[in-house]
């Protein structure tokens, strides 16, 4: 991580806000390349993923925690941390952040956990999952570039985030998404009025597309928020990091249990953690990050029980589809910081995700989508192998709506009874 | 054996700006070797420098990611089409 020592939030020219805030230049992950602020995604010396580097701003860790408080309810209260202008706030955005941090002692209790649990629920962004934190600051790279169509690969959330966002901006959209997603997902996408493309693919191969069609005459002028944005669009997630500090009251918690598809979010939220104890705006203490996938995608899960610091793609078989990413491009960097940590990767099954997303709902009244099942459920598996302390403090992250996946729990979850509507049909039925 | 090979954005330095080119070869490590004689400097952006692909490229013949085959030594059959893509998207 590059932080450094001074700040620049204009541009000393027009004396405007610098578009891009404390960013300074994009930097290669793998060998340090730095690079303009610019729509660019890879490395051109070894095809490594860009990533933002920042001169953030220094001095009173106080001063700027007052300046966070009294920012708006949303992910831009963290504008000084982000690459974005300092008025972004005042830009047409779908505004998402500042989510519940939800206090889980029936789940704590139901788990064995004693010292404490949260969940980070994120169904409560405006598309209802986290990817609207992501595409928000793509969207405002995409506007400083001059780019007229938002774009991406998505297993679902991220195509309604990126419609609504694109519809709040005035933009036009084009997203691509793989051609059998859940009908939920399928619809939350295409409501919103920009063009919708089913894949007949997985989403390794919707991505392999957008990969191709940013490279072709026809994408020019497309910002595709997780190919040739990537770098900015990765930054939403450090708002989690900076949200589940700010909302324990400035304190980072000992474990966290972060849903990986990519990988992207994982990174994000731990390059967060390390700004925040960078800055001084929470003390330096050790925490552990724990990845968690669905076992019909876990190649990230099977490297690190394997002790590999490459990820070996696999074609993926799961309900769980918003994590259904078999080629996670960030797998590399979340083994680093899995064993940095002292955390794990694991994986559960599609009947532990569904039992998972019902204990959440019938503990704690949050209905999780299939990749909050599969936090939920890993964090279970987490406590019951001994690879989590229960004794110490938990974050888990749900990241979407559990009404986007309502097939995955359809099968096995309706009315307790139908009756005549007579008492006597109540006692019949053994309900009184 | 000759194949088409698509070369990204970031690559297209090394082609004249061409978004895709003619190699020769039977198996992948022959194509980059033909690429790297047509245009000098390829191979050492997709190969790492023991030789093997990069681990954030991406090669595709036909459809088919090469790591879900022989990698380097995947063939490569006549006609067939390649193509080279940065792994670091989606999510």
């Amino acid at each position: 991580m590059a932080v450094q020592t001074t700040a620049s939030t204009t541009d000393s020219a027009s004396g405007a806000p610098a578009p891009f805030g404390p960013a300074a230049a994009l930097s290669c992950r793998e060998c340090g390349t730095r690079y303009p602020l610019s729509p660019v995604f890879a490395c051109l010396e070894c095809f490594g993923p860009l990533e933002v580097a920042y001169d953030l701003p220094t001095g009173d860790p106080e001063a700027l925690r007052a300046r966070i408080e009294a920012g708006p309810t949303n992910i831009w209260r963290y504008a000084p941390l982000l690459p974005v202008p300092a008025d972004v706030a005042t830009k047409p955005n779908i505004n998402p952040g500042w989510t519940k941090l939800v206090k889980a002692d029936n789940l704590a209790r139901e788990l064995g956990i004693t010292g404490g649990l949260h969940v980070k629920d994120d169904s409560g962004n405006p598309t209802h999952s986290f990817k609207d934190r992501v595409v928000a600051i793509a969207l405002e790279a995409a506007r400083t570039f001059g780019l007229t169509t938002l774009s991406c690969s998505s297993t679902g959330n991220l195509a309604g985030a990126v419609g609504a966002a694109a519809s709040r901006a005035g933009l036009r959209s084009c997203v691509f998404i793989p051609h059998d997603l859940e009908a939920g997902k399928v619809v939350m996408a295409a409501v919103y009025g920009g063009e919708l493309v089913g894949i007949e693919g997985s989403y390794d191969d919707v991505n392999r597309f957008c990969s191709e069609l940013i490279g072709d005459p026809i994408g020019e002028g497309w910002g595709f928020v997780n190919v040739n944005l990537r770098p900015y669009y990765g930054e939403g997630s450090k708002t989690l990091a900076y949200e589940i500090a700010e909302q324990l009251g400035w304190r980072l918690p000992d474990n966290l249990v972060i849903p990986i598809a990519s990988g992207s979010q994982l990174t994000k939220i731990d390059k967060g953690l390390k700004e925040l104890i960078a800055l001084g705006l929470v003390e330096d203490k050790p925490y552990k990050i724990y990845g968690a996938q669905a076992e019909g995608c876990s190649p990230v899960s099977a490297a690190f029980k394997a002790g590999h610091d490459v990820v070996r793609p696999v074609k993926p078989d799961t309900i769980a589809k918003s994590l259904a990413i078999g080629n996670p491009a960030d797998g590399p960097y979340v083994l680093d910081i899995a064993r940095r940590t002292g955390g794990a990767v694991e994986d559960v099954n599609d009947e532990q995700i569904v039992d998972a997303i019902k204990l959440l709902a019938r503990t704690e009244g949050i209905f999780a989508e299939t990749a909050g099942g599969v936090t939920v459920g890993v964090l279970k598996k987490l406590i019951e192998s001994g690879q989590l302390d229960p004794a110490a403090e938990t974050v888990v992250l749900n990241t979407g709506d559990g009404l986007k996946t309502l097939d995955a729990v359809a099968p096995t979850t309706g009315p307790t009874a139908t009756i005549r509507p007579t008492l006597a049909a109540f006692r019949e039925a053994g309900l009184a | 054996m000759s194949a088409s090979v698509r070369i990204p954005t970031i690559l297209r330095t090394y082609t004249g700006g061409q978004a895709e080119v003619p190699a020769e070869g039977s198996t992948l490590a022959e194509v980059i070797d033909s690429l790297e004689r047509a245009h000098k400097g390829i191979s050492a952006r997709v190969l790492d420098d023991a030789g093997k692909l990069r681990r954030f490229v991406n090669v595709y013949v036909n459809d088919d990611d090469v790591r879900f085959s022989q990698g380097l030594e995947t063939a490569v059959p006549d006609g067939a089409s390649v193509s080279i893509i940065p792994a670091v998207a989606g999510g």
